[in-house]
């Protein structure tokens, strides 16, 4: 009987171990992200940034209400082309609870400026002079747009231009009930 | 598979050669061998004896030494295949087909091979990493199946051995003797001074040292089993952190991938040594190779986030300042910063002249200082520039409107108001290199006078958690070889067989030459039989010739 | 004289007398009947003195030059070589006061002259170093690494001693074949340094111009006559013979010029030796290996192994994981050379297994000393030479 037991002991020991074993390579195979990109679901960490009149603005500010967090640079086409569409609406959903921040990834700020009397902006423009946020939020390719609820949560992320239409639905996807 | 009781009392198990405390032969092999086989004491190893079911086989294939064996000699060939052509991460090459082109246009028809079966990128391929995978099972299970009978066997083992043991030693001897007795405390006497630990058992000694070399080769594994963990913790997010940036003299930036901390790099300075300094010693060198460089250095100032603010606020603290140089990177709260590359001389500044372009008089210069222009250049007695447009990288006109293609200053074109006294309304003029337009003729011209550049470093942020880890694999593996290899287990049996008759067996695991000459100091100072070293037929025949010489 | 000169001097001193002492331990050999008179012999005590001399001048040449240029002499291969045939001698006469076997002098110290000439083929000058290599690691991770290798190297040729000894020569077979096949190795790099001494003394110099393998332009200097020309080459040293042919970018012509150069060199002395003494010149050698105890080069063998080992690998790995996480900001890249240790490493590893577990034991442990010795030099010539990474100084 105690043989019998020993055995047992035995096989399973021995079954566990080399299953241990085989998990470790498969995951030493499949993994490959070291660092942890932000996604969908995630907390959006908070900032704070000054604006091109010197304002202050913390992403925490917006407590309860939704952000539309888009990071842009003046030598991008495509943020160029989706600015004009947010001036047009950013009034409307500011009343409806929902911001439209938009950070500049630390250009020269005289040349922010003349982009945004070009173009004839009124949103306010957040200035990221040492590309702090801009490593916090892993941005790769611009223009990259973070949509955040009124519960702090990223709840999409956006890696390409969008025509007014598609913001317009993003704005009313984080809109607060 | 019943244990096996040996003619002593003992009861061994199953599949064991040698009688753990006596040493009788058990196995038919064992008993037939003329020098008995050694190693693991002739104990059972558990893996050659039970071979049921699947996960037996499984664990009895990496147990084996052979098979070890095997999987080094595969990970060695691989490896060396990894080197004949550059690795992937050496090849300037961004997408696959990149790749593809490049060995094929370089090494033909054998590097289209190499491309394809995936050599280019060995080592970070799922064949690699399988062959390290089942490297380290192999350590692992051959270990355990290893030191658990080897320590049993070792701490059974007694004194006083069946002679059938004796026997079959690989250094043995036996002979009358007058006073056994006398002989026998002796040599106890002499072994002890050479440091062994002596047991005695009526009329029977063993005496033992370094037994704890036998457990070396289990340390080492251990230690290497340790480093195999830390290099697979990398993997996790938060442990490893690898990147780099650029970073302009002058320039202040968020560390990429070290959150909270900024750094300004105060100027990049490169180096090359010079005859002045030692043209007794290297004038040779520098005369034949040309320039060698001396260094390579960022001065940099580090900046810490202060407690409680949040990220972007620019509410920094000042740390230190530093200067980075290959071999001395920058150190703080587990990052690394290297040195690692630099490009020389981009644009930095470009300083202008306004000017009457019928007299050609200068009505003043300014500097625009390219990374943080200004809106307007007062010229004084009237006269100021103001900027309408910068392009930092212009790349001709799109949508009818100047256009950069990124935000660095590689070919920078501006837009500038003139405005001067005989012109209060100003008139504007796009200015690039080597390029005015102007809308419509103007009277005025905005000319360069001369520019600056600066140089960028190329920076590698390094944290790393495990290295503390692969250290202490490293030190355990070391300690681990170092107590199997510099010292040897030595075993000397002496025992009193009949009346006056003698036994005398050695054996250990290496260095058979310093354990032949202890015995012999042993048998200077006690009569004990003369013995063989039945491995080395040669040296009693020249022994015996050197006698007669 | 300043401290170079004085240091290239000392180099010739100890170049000389490991000569000399390669004569007494010979001489030790013939005049002792066997192993155990010749363990006492006078001839190879002087042989020892003489070596030890030897030994000493050749660390004179290190600490002088060390002074002179104010770095470990161990930055380029003429400096590294030269460690290496150093270390190589004081590993020998350790194991020699641990055992005093003439044979293994009679084999080592040719050996050893030979690695000291060929590093003396390499540009000699005092070079200050670059910023990779200012650290202290580089005397600590190199002088271990050196020291690792040749204590392996011993076992190298405790193995050459027992299988020129147990071969049977007068039979036709493998090993036969093999042995000689390492002694026509040997006899290759004396080819190499004949040929680049003849040359240097001619003062042999050919430039051409050629297309590199990223297409670009430029220059390359042939210090023997150039049997291969490079890619698209166009000679700028006028009268120099017109290569046979023209090889594909990724091949140095030059190299393979001085190689072929050697190999057709070492060749005909090669021949020449084998006319003289009409047999094989493992054979020769024999002779002088027959009064070695088999079993004791196998202990040596071993041993070495053993001791060398461990030095290896804090050297090679484990200091050179330290430097390089400091200089190049990873501990390991898979740089070739690199990969090479690693591989000796692992080689070794093999060895230690199959001796210890499946009783791998005198000549076939002695033909794997040999094969380890043959992938250290790999390293050290070949990856400098042919595959160029991060080391590549010289």
């Amino acid at each position: 009987m105690a043989k019998k037991n020993k055995k047992t002991i035995r096989l399973i020991s021995r079954t566990v171990l080399l299953l241990i074993l085989a998990a470790i390579i498969v995951y030493a195979i499949t993994s490959k992200d070291k660092v942890k990109v932000l996604a969908e679901g995630d907390k959006a960490p908070d900032f704070e940034l000054v604006d091109l009149e010197g304002n202050a603005h913390r992403l925490s500010d917006y407590k309860g209400e939704g952000v539309f967090l888009n990071f842009w640079g003046t030598w991008c086409p495509p943020c160029k082309k989706e600015m004009p569409y947010m001036e047009d609406i950013y009034k409307d959903f500011e009343s409806k609870g929902v911001h439209i921040l938009t950070v500049n990834v630390g250009e020269p700020k005289v040349k922010v400026e003349l982009f945004r009397d070009d173009l004839g902006l009124t949103f306010p423009m957040l200035w990221d002079k040492n590309k702090t946020v801009m490593d916090l939020y892993n941005i790769k390719p611009l223009p990259t747009t973070f949509l955040i609820n009124p519960e702090g949560k990223i709840t999409k992320v956006i890696k390409q231009g969008m025509t007014e239409q598609q913001i317009v639905e993003h704005l009313e996807s984080i809109q607060p009930k | 598979m019943s244990n096996i009781k040996c003619q002593c009392g003992h009861e061994n198990p199953y599949g064991t050669e040698l009688c753990e405390q006596c040493g009788r032969p058990l196995s038919e092999k064992a008993q037939q061998s003329e020098i008995v086989d050694m190693r693991y004491e002739g104990s059972s190893r558990r893996s050659q004896t039970y071979k049921s079911s699947i996960v037996d086989k499984i664990w009895n294939f990496f147990s084996s030494v052979k098979i070890g064996v095997s999987i080094i000699a595969a990970v060695l060939i691989a490896s060396a295949i990894g080197t004949i052509f550059p690795q992937k991460f050496y090849v300037p090459a961004q997408t696959e087909a990149d790749y593809a082109e490049y060995y094929e246009r370089l090494y033909g028809t054998v590097g289209k091979f190499y491309y394809e079966l995936g050599f280019y990128d060995m080592y970070n391929s799922w064949w690699f990493k399988v062959l390290i995978g089942m490297l380290a099972t192999s350590i692992i299970i051959a270990s355990i199946d290893r030191v658990v009978p080897l320590y049993k066997s070792l701490k059974k083992q007694r004194t006083r051995r069946h002679p059938s043991f004796m026997k079959r030693q690989r250094i043995y001897g036996e002979g009358d003797v007058a006073n056994p007795e006398e002989s026998l405390s002796k040599a106890e006497e002499k072994l002890k001074e050479l440091r062994y630990h002596v047991k005695t058992e009526n009329g029977a000694i063993l005496a033992e040292k370094h037994r704890f070399s036998r457990w070396g080769p289990y340390i080492n594994h251990t230690g290497l089993i340790i480093f195999f963990a830390g290099i697979l913790l990398r993997g996790i997010p938060g442990f490893y952190v690898d990147e780099t940036m650029w970073l302009r003299e002058g320039e202040t930036r968020n560390i990429v991938g070290a959150p909270g901390y900024v750094l300004e790099n105060r100027g990049f300075i490169l180096e090359n040594y010079t005859k002045e300094e030692a043209a007794e010693v290297f004038g040779a060198a520098l005369d034949k190779v040309g320039n060698i460089v001396k260094t390579y250095q960022t001065d940099v100032t580090l900046y810490k986030e202060k407690e409680g603010s949040l990220p972007g606020s620019d509410n920094l603290e000042k740390m230190q300042d530093y200067s980075i140089v290959v071999n001395k990177p920058l150190k703080f709260n587990g990052y690394n910063v290297f040195q690692m590359d630099y490009k020389l001389n981009e644009l930095s500044t470009m300083t202008f002249h306004l000017m009457n372009k019928s007299t050609e008089k200068s009505l003043g210069e300014f500097t625009v200082d390219l990374s943080n222009p200004e809106k307007a250049y007062d010229l004084g007695n009237g006269s100021s520039v103001n900027m309408l447009g910068y392009y930092p990288d212009y790349d001709g006109i799109k949508d009818g409107e100047p256009y950069s293609k990124s935000p660095i200053p590689n070919n920078p074109a501006f837009i500038f108001q003139m405005n001067t006294p005989d012109k209060p309304d100003g008139e504007k003029s796009f200015v690039a290199i080597r390029q005015t337009l102007e809308v419509e003729e103007n009277d005025y011209a905005v000319k360069f006078a001369s520019a600056e550049t600066r140089n960028i470093s190329g920076l590698t942020i390094r944290k790393d958690k495990t290295l503390y880890i692969l250290l202490l694999g490293g030190i355990i593996f070391m300690i681990g070889v170092i107590q199997g290899s510099y010292w040897q287990h030595r075993r000397i049996w002496i025992q009193k067989n009949s009346e006056d008759h003698v036994l005398v067996a050695a054996h250990t695991n290496k260095n058979w030459f310093a354990l032949r000459k202890e015995l012999d100091k042993v048998r200077e100072s006690a009569v004990l039989p003369a013995y063989k070293d039945r491995q080395d037929p040669e040296l009693d025949k020249q022994e015996q010739e050197g006698d007669e010489k | 004289m300043d401290l170079v000169a004085v240091s290239s001097n000392l180099l010739f001193v100890s170049f000389v007398a490991y000569l000399v002492a390669t004569l007494f331990f010979g001489g030790a050999i013939k005049k002792s009947t066997t192993e155990k008179a010749y363990h006492n012999s006078k001839w190879g005590t002087i042989g020892l003195v003489i070596t030890i001399i030897g030994f000493l001048a050749h660390l004179g040449y290190f600490f002088t030059r060390w002074a002179a240029s104010g770095h470990a002499p161990l930055s380029n291969m003429f400096e590294f070589t030269t460690a290496f045939g150093m270390m190589l001698v004081g590993a020998f006469i350790l194991l020699y006061i641990l055992y005093r076997t003439p044979s293994l002098g009679l084999f080592a110290l040719p050996i050893a002259i030979i690695i000291i000439s060929y590093a003396t083929m390499f540009p000699r000058e005092v070079t200050p170093l670059i910023p990779a290599l200012q650290s202290k690691w580089l005397f600590i991770h190199v002088i271990t690494t050196v020291i690792g290798e040749s204590i392996l190297a011993i076992s190298a040729i405790a193995g050459l001693v027992f299988l020129v000894k147990n071969i049977d020569m007068t039979k036709k077979s493998k090993q036969r074949f093999w042995i000689e096949a390492v002694m026509y190795t040997l006899i290759l790099v004396l080819g190499f340094v004949v040929t680049t001494t003849t040359f240097k003394v001619m003062n042999y110099e050919a430039e051409f111009t050629y297309i590199d393998k990223n297409q670009a332009p430029a220059e390359i200097t042939y210090h023997v006559p150039p049997l291969f020309g490079m890619n698209e080459y166009e000679a700028m040293t006028p009268d120099t013979m017109t290569p046979w042919l023209e090889l594909p970018p990724i091949i140095n012509a030059q190299k393979l010029s001085s190689l072929v150069w050697a190999v057709a060199v070492g060749s005909v002395l090669y021949l020449l030796l084998r006319l003289i003494a009409r047999k094989p010149i493992a054979a020769v050698f024999q002779p002088l290996a027959k009064k070695a105890n088999s079993q004791l080069m196998d202990e040596i063998g071993y041993r070495s192994v053993l001791i060398g080992f461990p030095v290896f690998t804090l050297g090679a790995l484990i200091f050179a994981m330290i430097w390089a996480h400091e200089a190049w900001s990873r501990f390991w890249g898979w740089d070739p050379k690199e990969v090479w240790a690693l591989i000796t490493w692992l080689f070794y590893a093999a060895f230690l297994h199959l001796r210890l577990s499946r009783g791998w034991e005198g000549e076939k442990s002695a033909w794997l000393a040999v094969i380890g010795f043959v992938i250290i030099m790999f390293n050290l010539i070949a990856v400098n030479l042919i595959i160029a990474g991060l080391h590549s100084y010289a």
